[in-house]
């Protein structure tokens, strides 16, 4: 167990290494270089180079990644000439407010996800549980933005109940939950396929096991049965899927927040691929799929800590 | 990410599937000898096309949505045949008109034809889907292959490559790759694809661990093989099943990125267009009340992606679940894109 844990967090590290590798270099590799896309294709050639040996550029590749790697080690990851801040202090501001939207929506698809899927299963194969697989599959098959819009057309401009932008953000608590409100369920309903369609054969699975036949045969309920033997059992890997699934709520999280002008990190990158702003873009992704590595870590570890039938022995 | 999440139930079937045409590799020990020729002889194995293609028959939701498939082809690729329209310069007299005899469907913004739009945004719609499936089934398979069959150095860092990849959200990387280039259609082909083929690569090398364990692989070491021959007349012909689902739902997954590419300003410059243009287009016109600008594309786009989803279904149940079909009912559903 403790040789899995540490197997697992040095396996997190290598990735992290990997990705900070690969997107420095793709960032390197730009046509035009790094400084032509801070001050602009007129400037001459001697703003150019005082500007690049300013910034080290000049340096062998290796040397400056790893100036660069030392500073984001400490927290130090460049600054943005477009926002004239320090990409740290920029993801500071928009990260946490990202990180709340992707965490409510996880939880907000489980949370339709378990009693449904748990639902479809018990009842499988019938004209409900159908239904619900219908439902859900055309809103996974939709793709976000458009969710997002038919929110805003229905919740927004006929009923006039949640906001349409999230521009807003961070005015005051109270507008900012409303402003939350059609982000997040614009994020959720594309997901609770995800979550329902494989809590609904984890059920099915859990059905055919032995315990809910001896549960049955000790005289639960059905209801019982389901909730005690059933739920707890399938729930666990349905969690799991948590983990796998942040990078895909990230990624539509970045559309959800550049259609609601949402203040978040998703947005802070689009504005910032617009305008080539490098240092935002490399800050970004790297403390994004940090995140992600964090989240599946978090996510691997759990399920080996929660199910006691799970043994790592190597 | 390399999980201790068991994915969706496919493993039983495959066990299942292996006992039965006996290469599992314990029964094949009981098996070697003589006693193959003079003891039981096992049941005709099932795994033949002919019952794969009922079971797919049986299966009405698929060939419906086969047939769907075919048909919104046929309208992007074979419409423009015989629908006309001027889908190349714009004409601002005749923008923003909505439907009537002259144009089905009304037409754009820039004056363009709603439904002679839809066909030519069909067309590097699907091309796309399909050219990313393709690229990156090929690729994935490539590198899947290496790493699964020689193993070892090779083995850990191709996969902590895919693994690094991986875990950067896949949006976030293709916007920084389509900020590094001009979109072309070739361009956005291969950045759809370099997030794309990396769930293939994991998938091709969990198979290629299992298969080469297998007798015939073995047999075929013990003939003095070359490598390269084992890994293209063994164990690639063993993945195809698995690979053409893959490939199948990749379609959907890379229309799904193109769409969002193109929500966001990625997409292809006019006069060329796409599905995600035309429907992003519409829904800024949408509040206008030009509603024929967005339900068209809206409904084409949700159209394709869910029969892709439930095509691929079906053939799964093909290729890998027949045998405890019964027991389980339908319940896979693209996990793949987690599992992996």
């Amino acid at each position: 167990m403790t040789a899995y844990v540490i197997r697992r967090c040095l396996q997190a590290v290598v990735v992290t290494f990997i990705v900070s590798v690969i997107v420095f270099g793709l960032l390197h590799a730009l046509p035009g270089g790094l400084v032509r896309a801070q001050i602009g294709p007129r400037a001459s050639q001697y703003e150019v180079h005082g500007l690049e040996v300013q910034e080290g550029l000049l340096k062998p590749l290796p040397v400056q990644y790893g100036i660069w790697a030392l500073h984001a080690l400490q927290g130090n990851l460049g600054f943005s000439y477009k926002y004239n801040q320090t990409v740290g202090s920029l993801l500071a501001e928009f990260l946490p407010r990202t990180l709340l939207l992707v965490g409510s929506s996880i939880l907000l698809a489980l949370a339709m996800a378990i009693p449904m899927g748990l639902w479809q299963g018990k009842r499988r194969n019938r004209i409900d549980d159908h239904s619900l697989t219908t439902v859900t599959m055309i809103f996974y098959a939709m793709p976000d933005f458009l969710i997002g819009v038919l929110l805003i057309l229905v919740l927004s401009l006929q009923i006039h109940a949640f906001p349409s932008t999230a521009a807003n953000y961070g005015v005051s608590f109270q507008s900012d939950a409303a402003d939350l409100v059609l982000p997040v369920l614009a994020l959720t309903l594309g997901n609770v396929a995800y979550f329902s369609r494989y809590m609904r054969s984890a059920t099915i699975d859990s059905l055919l096991e032995d315990y809910v036949r001896t549960a049955y045969a000790k005289g639960a309920s059905p209801t019982r049965a389901l909730v005690r033997h059933v739920l707890r059992n399938s729930v666990l890997s349905t969690v799991t899927l948590v983990g796998l699934a942040i990078p895909f709520i990230l990624s539509g999280s970045l559309v959800i927040e550049a259609l609601f002008d949402f203040p978040g990190v998703g947005l802070l990158f689009w504005n910032a691929s617009q305008t080539r702003d490098y240092p935002i873009l490399l800050g970004v992704v790297l403390v994004v799929t940090v995140a992600t590595i964090i989240g599946n870590l978090g996510a691997d570890l759990a399920y080996v800590a929660i199910d006691p039938r799970v043994r790592y022995t190597t | 990410m390399s999980g201790g999440v068991p994915p969706d139930a496919g493993g039983g079937d495959r066990e299942l599937l292996a006992g039965a045409t006996a290469s599992g590799a314990t029964t094949a020990l009981a098996v070697a000898g003589p006693v193959a020729q003079t003891g039981e002889v096992p049941a005709r194995p099932l795994a033949s096309w002919r019952l794969s293609l009922s079971t797919f028959a049986e299966n009405r939701l698929a060939i419906a949505s086969l047939l769907g498939l075919v048909l919104i082809t046929a309208f992007s690729f074979v419409g423009p045949l015989i629908y006309k329209t001027n889908q190349v310069s714009a004409n601002l007299l005749l923008q923003n008109q909505p439907p009537g005899a002259a144009h089905p469907l009304g037409t754009t913004t820039a004056g363009f034809d709603e439904l002679g739009r839809l066909m030519v945004g069909g067309q590097s719609t699907i091309e796309v889907g399909l050219a990313v499936a393709v690229l990156s089934t090929a690729f994935g398979l490539v590198w899947g292959l290496v790493a699964g069959y020689v193993g070892g150095i090779a083995d850990a860092i191709l996969m902590r490559i895919v693994d690094a990849l991986l875990a950067i959200p896949f949006l976030f990387f293709v916007v920084l790759l389509a900020s590094l280039v001009r979109p072309t259609l070739w361009l956005i082909i291969i950045v759809i694809t370099s997030v794309s083929w990396l769930s293939t690569a994991r998938l091709v090398r969990a198979e290629a661990l299992t298969l080469r364990t297998r007798d015939y692989v073995k047999a075929s070491v013990g003939f003095g093989s070359r490598r390269t021959r084992i890994l293209f007349w063994h164990i690639t012909p063993n993945l195809l099943g698995v690979l053409i689902v893959n490939a199948g739902l990749k379609v959907a997954d890379a229309i799904e990125i193109y769409v969002a590419m193109s929500f966001l300003g990625l997409g292809l410059a006019p006069p060329a267009t796409d599905w995600g243009t035309l429907l992003t287009e519409g829904i800024d016109n949408f509040f206008n009340g030009y509603w024929w600008q967005l339900w068209p594309a809206g409904f084409l786009i949700v159209a394709v992606v869910l029969a892709i989803s439930v095509l691929g279904d079906g053939l799964r149940d093909v290729t890998e679940g027949r045998l405890q079909r019964r027991l389980r009912s339908r319940t896979r559903f693209r996990g793949d894109r987690f599992e992996s």
